[in-house]
């Protein structure tokens, strides 16, 4: 069942659209995190949603109910700031036990649930202790603890682990993910970084220039990029124009083999770097090798074909040709991608 | 602002600030009523003092209850008054004296009324006899005070006259009032030109400022900080003061045992009368009480109640003056008075001049 | 197969019913800005603007017929030119020596933890509230003829300016002390110690992080300083003697005493031109420097001295206080008990007695300690009602209106007492607003002193209340009205209290205005203490001492009860 609806919203500050009439669906208990640079669209995506902004055009829908004209406070929904906002004068139990207060539940009862959730964010007992004498990672977790205290029907977490480091930030995705799989909770979660939004995502919204440019799974999002944006976004090089004939497309790198059913014509194509295939040099299209980069186990390989852009290709390590040495691609057409023409 | 533009503006404001409900939490909201009401409402400047019992009195011989409205300083509370005329605050003024008389008469303040036992005040302070708008309810002289100690601890004759005061052995002697802020700073210069004529005054002025006067702004100050002879304050080093006549008694007024003679002395040759006046305000709401009130100020009960309670004297020739006056007082016989009308006429720019000269 | 769905792009609905409305949620902000406003506005405009309009244009509209050939009258007449010249300087003067004096204290109260320190800042606000007529006399002991400074090194400074500047710092002390130490108490000392790491000296991190932060404090307070000094009248009259005019005096000479209304009012134009052109100065500097700061709880943030710089920073404004506030009240104290028969009581007893003779024009001290009470706590209501709203409506900042706004509750600061009190006289005269009968007046006359300092001091920390606290109690299921009371009250609370305690203070020694409209029967402490004064006698010298010393009590347990009500508040939930 769809939990949160928005019907073609649109946010303007002055000239400039935040959000421009942006469809968006979450079902119930599904977790979706919404990608993007910086000043895309996304903070304003959530404030959106729980009314601290008003949409100039468009609808919000949370539960079948239109929002138009519903206060923030009566919306019910919980949103973890990005940098936290506890109360600074309360305790991390005040803090915690806010919104139950606000749901005017008993005393014994929202003293009960604090404990509990402080427990299940890895702070038990920490009801007396000062904000102030909290770490980063432990505020992000009473932040957490307060957005689900009150078990708001859509939580919304904007950068949620932004401001951790690397360690912190890979160990608290896992344990958020099963947090929510536990709880059945609803999530919508706005970060900039693709690795946490890939692992705590059963959905993907990519957003550009205040639009979505994709939805999907993460491995769709990540195996079919639908625009040079969201390919160049997730990092991706490969980008060439084609003209489609065919099975086949003509580009700078040669003729590339495209998926079935591609509309004839001109196009832009990706070709993801697991799709660029090494070969002798007398195969394929001659590359010298421009540099390579160890990555763990693989090999991140900059070739340099002659009179054409530059490719990106990944080997094995054992495989991994040194550079200046000349090779020949091949390429793989389930790993080219025709990209919409987006923005 | 026209009248309906304010109604309208003064209603919605008192529904938004709720005032009505803090106004009811008043204790005498409902004692501000129009005519036929039983209170009688006395404008006044805030040295007016009666006795409780004098008051309660009035109310009971004439079932009006007297409500005091302030109004400041003497001056400020005339020019209330006059700027308030076509809404006047009360039913009777009280406090308009000799040195603002002509102000109040010629904004036309008050109603015409002949108050019972007038023919009791001596000729002298009626001064507006022909029409009664005003009635005099009490007179006051200020004088030079002078400290007894200082002179007799420095074998001196204490000055008598203005003329004295102008003499070396009473160099640095003397502090006054800036008569541009204080009322005896004024009775004062408006003595030496009763005394000297409107040509003479500067010149006498010029021989003061040479002998060392001191000049201060307000009576508190020369009379506490500046004057020796004060027992309060800060004991200083002026042994001749301008003050008023009653100031004797008042030093010894609480003393216990009471001393032979006052602390302080007058120099009766240096005086100025002061006489206050009573009037019924134009457009009072409850004319018949402020008639009685008026009648009343002049019966004897509330005429040797003065004294005590303002320290000026009953207007009333048969008045019986208290003990304590009696005794430390002393009767001020050629007191310097000037006509009203020149007062008005030359008072600002007798101040002016007066400030120019000496400060 | 291509499973990435490529972004359909529709276009944007032609009539949308919202389409209509350019931003609702800003239009929204400004409607509940002046739902805000309206109050105080109309607070403002009935027992400000129109009895002040009143009284001017009484001056200078006569028969009908404007007469501003006056205004060019008055203006060249050297006399009032060497007065505005003079209220100008010396106000500049005592600011500037006030804010000198007064920082350090305003960071030791701030910052330093000794015993003692409760008690102390409750005790340099009471010059605050002492009649002037009152604390000028115990300054007098200290600067005058046989004074201190006169005994030990034969200094006379009365009726010189330096008596001037000297009482205005003493007066004042307390405004900046509390206007900028309640801020400075609460600024996360953190951030200085981040600069002090990253290489900046103790003075260098101080200019650069805590003073830019201080400064909307600083500069409230300097101009709350400015004004009052502006305006300053006994002080002037006692201590500089009859030579030295300002145009607060000038005015009420011209009204009270001559009733030259054209002049006077002339002279409040002139008055209000001079205050506004401070103000619109003021609100130059400090725009843009009110920001969201990092507020922590005053507590955490005060610390016993360490060091012996800090020690002796501390034993040096404890020294300035002692010599400059608390002399001049020892002074008063002394006085009071010093009876004929030698120290003791006797003033004190006599009080009760004098008031039982059965003479209406002295009162028994403790219904003149109840009128002024009563009249306070009413003033405050107000105040703190008005200036609050105020300050909530100004919280956002906004356009012209709203700054024009700001600036206009500032003004009473700077008008003459005698204005007030004859506009109100002539203003609030017909039913049903006649209220002139009534006691409600004197509270509205004092709380219009009152919201200055209630806006002041709440408006900066207000406006550096993290907009997003208020967003995220929304959330977490907050109406408005609750986030505000959840989010900024605590937050606010302290400058509330300091604001109310001001307000509070301001009227328990208010005397200017109180004096014209105040019911002889109900004197306030203050009048009643004119009263005494303004008769001879030994004894009515004692009393007005002994009633002195009861008002500075009554404002010192004042202001101690209120910030004991307010740290009470801070530990929530």
């Amino acid at each position: 069942m769809t939990l949160l609806r928005l019907d073609e919203v649109t946010v303007r500050y002055g000239e400039r659209a935040a959000l421009d009439a942006v469809d968006l669906e979450v079902a119930e208990h599904e977790t979706v995190s919404v990608l993007g640079p910086s000043g895309g669209g996304k903070s304003t995506l959530l404030r959106v949603v729980a009314g601290l902004e008003r949409a100039h055009t468009g609808r919000v829908w949370l539960a079948g109910r239109d929002q138009a004209g519903v206060p923030t406070h009566r919306r019910g929904v919980g949103l973890m700031f990005q940098d936290h906002q506890l109360f600074p004068q309360r305790d991390v139990g005040g803090n915690v036990a806010f919104g139950l207060r606000m749901r005017k539940v008993a005393r014994a009862e929202a003293e009960r649930r604090v404990a509990e959730l402080l427990e299940l964010v890895g702070l038990p007992g920490a009801q007396r202790r000062a904000i102030a004498s909290l770490s980063g990672g432990e505020q992000q977790r009473v932040a957490l603890a307060r957005a689900l205290a009150p078990r708001p029907k859509l939580l919304m977490l904007d950068e949620p682990l932004g401001q951790l480091d690397r360690g912190l930030r890979e160990r608290l995705v896992v344990e958020l993910r099963q947090l929510f799989g536990e709880l059945g909770t609803t999530v919508l979660a706005v970060t900039h970084d693709q690795g946490e939004a890939f692992a705590l995502a059963d959905r993907v919204v990519v957003m550009d220039g205040g639009r979505i440019a994709q939805t999907g799974t993460p491995l769709e999002v990540w195996q079919r990029p639908a625009t040079e944006f969201v390919a160049r976004f997730l990092g991706f090089d490969n980008l060439v124009d084609a003209t489609v004939h065919g099975q086949s497309a003509d580009t700078r790198w040669g003729k590339l083999p495209v998926p079935d059913g591609t509309p004839p014509g001109p196009c832009r194509l990706l070709v993801r770097p697991a799709g660029v295939r090494l070969t002798s040099p007398e195969k394929g299209l001659p590359c010298t090798v421009a540099a390579r980069t160890f990555r763990g186990d693989r090999v991140a390989l900059v070739l340099q074909p002659a009179g054409a852009p530059r490719l990106e290709a990944a080997c094995a390590l054992r495989d991994a040709p040194k550079e200046g040495e000349r090779v020949g691609v091949a390429f793989d057409a389930d790993d080219v991608v025709v990209l919409g023409a987006g923005s | 602002m026209n009248s309906r533009l304010r109604h309208a503006v003064a209603a919605a404001l008192f529904g938004s600030l709720g005032l009505t409900t803090l106004v009811a939490c008043g204790e005498d909201s409902g004692s501000s009523g129009g005519s036929g009401s039983k209170t009688v409402k006395l404008v006044s400047h805030d040295s007016f003092a009666a006795s409780k019992a004098v008051l309660k009195e009035f109310t009971r011989q004439t079932g009006y209850k007297v409500q005091v409205l302030p109004g400041g300083d003497a001056g400020a509370a005339v020019n209330q008054a006059i700027l308030s005329k076509s809404h006047p605050q009360g039913d009777v003024f009280f406090g308009v004296d000799n040195t603002l008389l002509s102000r109040a008469l010629d904004n036309d303040l008050f109603t015409p009324y002949q108050a019972k036992g007038l023919d009791k005040v001596p000729a002298a302070l009626q001064l507006d006899a022909a029409e009664h708008r005003v009635t005099p309810v009490d007179f006051g002289d200020i004088c030079v005070n002078y400290d007894r100690k200082y002179f007799a601890d420095k074998k001196l004759a204490p000055p008598k006259t203005l003329d004295d005061l102008t003499k070396p052995a009473y160099k640095n002697l003397l502090v006054t009032e800036n008569a541009a802020t204080s009322s005896p700073g004024l009775a004062f210069l408006l003595g030496t030109a009763a005394r000297y004529g409107d040509d003479g005054w500067q010149g006498y002025w010029k021989k003061l400022r040479a002998n060392g006067v001191e000049v201060v702004d307000g009576w508190e100050q020369a009379y506490y900080d500046r004057f020796s002879g004060s027992a309060g304050g800060a004991k200083g080093d002026r042994p001749l003061v301008v003050s008023y006549a009653s100031s004797p008694p008042a030093e010894v007024v609480d003393a216990k045992p009471r001393p032979e003679q006052a602390p302080t002395g007058v120099a009766t040759g240096t005086c100025f009368r002061q006489v206050e006046f009573a009037g019924l305000l134009k457009g009072a709401s409850n004319t018949k009480g402020g008639k009685a009130l008026l009648d009343f100020l002049l019966t004897k009960r509330f005429q040797e109640d003065v004294p005590l309670n303002m320290y000026v004297n009953p207007a009333r020739e048969d008045a019986k003056l208290p003990e304590l006056f009696a005794k430390y007082g002393v009767k001020i016989a050629d007191s310097a008075t000037l006509d009203p009308r020149k007062i008005a006429k030359n008072r600002d720019q007798w101040v002016k001049a007066w400030s120019s000269l000496v400060l | 197969m291509v499973l990435a769905r490529p972004v359909k792009r529709r276009e944007r609905p032609a009539a949308a019913p919202e389409a209509a409305k350019e931003r609702p949620g800003r239009l929204r902000g400004a409607a509940l800005r002046l739902a805000l406003m309206a109050v105080p506005a109309a607070f403002f405009a009935l027992f400000f603007v129109y009895p002040v309009a009143a009284i001017v244009t009484r001056g200078l509209r006569i028969d009908g017929q404007w007469r501003l050939g006056r205004i060019g009258d008055v203006l060249t007449d050297p006399a009032v030119l060497d007065i505005l010249w003079f209220t100008g300087w010396q106000a500049a003067a005592s600011t500037a020596l006030t804010l000198a004096v007064a920082l350090p204290g305003a960071y030791v109260f701030a910052r330093f933890d000794f015993p003692g320190k409760r008690l102390l800042r409750a005790v340099v606000t009471v010059p605050f509230v002492l009649p002037t007529v009152v604390a000028g006399s115990a300054f007098l002991a200290l600067l005058g003829h046989g004074g201190l400074l006169d005994s030990l090194w034969g200094v006379r400074l009365d009726t010189s300016v330096w008596a001037i500047l000297l009482a205005h710092v003493f007066f004042n002390y307390a405004v900046v002390v509390r206007t900028v130490g309640g801020l400075w108490a609460q600024l996360d000392p953190r951030q200085e110690e981040a600069a002090r790491v990253l290489g900046a000296s103790r003075l260098a991190a101080w200019r650069r992080v805590t003073l830019p932060a201080l400064a909307p404090a600083v500069a409230a307070a300097a101009l709350m300083v400015f004004l009052f000094t502006f305006t300053s009248f006994g002080v002037i009259q006692i201590l500089g003697g009859p030579r030295y005019a300002t145009l607060e005096v000038a005015i009420y000479r011209e009204t009270a005493q001559l009733l030259d209304l054209p002049t006077a009012a002339v002279l409040t134009l002139v008055q209000f031109a001079a205050v506004a052109a401070v103000l619109a100065l003021h609100a130059w500097t400090v725009r843009r420097r009110e920001g969201a700061l990092k507020l922590v709880a005053p507590e955490q943030t005060a610390r016993r001295p360490q060091g012996a710089a800090q020690w002796a920073l501390l034993w040096g404004v404890l020294a300035v206080v002692a010599l400059l506030i608390l002399l001049p009240l020892a002074v008063l104290v002394e006085r009071s008990l010093d009876a004929p028969g030698g120290y003791g009581l006797d003033y004190y007893r006599a009080l009760q007695s004098v008031a039982d003779s059965g003479g209406t024009y002295f009162v028994a001290p403790m219904d003149a300690v109840w009128n002024s009470l009563r009249y306070a706590a009413v003033a405050t209501v107000f105040a703190v009602a008005v200036g609050g709203l105020a300050a909530a409506a100004l919280t956002r900042k906004a356009g012209r209106l709203v700054r024009g706004f700001d600036a206009l509750l500032m003004l009473p600061l700077g008008t003459s007492a005698v204005t007030v009190g004859f506009g109100f006289l002539i203003a609030l005269d017909e039913p049903p607003l006649d209220l002139r009968a009534s006691w409600i007046l004197v509270p509205l006359a004092q709380a219009l002193v009152g919201v200055p300092f209630v806006v002041r001091t709440m408006l900066p920390v207000l406006r550096a209340v993290d907009h997003r606290l208020r967003e995220a109690a929304a959330v977490l299921g907050a109406s408005p009205l609750r986030a505000w009371r959840e989010v900024d009250l605590p937050l606010v609370a302290r400058a509330l209290g300091v604001a109310a305690g001001f307000a509070f203070a301001v009227s328990l020694g208010e005397f200017g205005a109180t004096v014209f409209i105040a019911r002889p029967d109900h004197p306030t402490l203050p009048v009643a203490v004119a009263r005494f004064l303004g008769r001879a006698g030994q004894l009515n010298y004692g009393q007005a001492m002994a009633l002195s010393t009861i008002l500075m009590l009554v404002c010192a347990g004042s202001l101690l009860v209120l910030e004991r009500i307010r740290t009470d508040r801070s530990g929530e939930f």
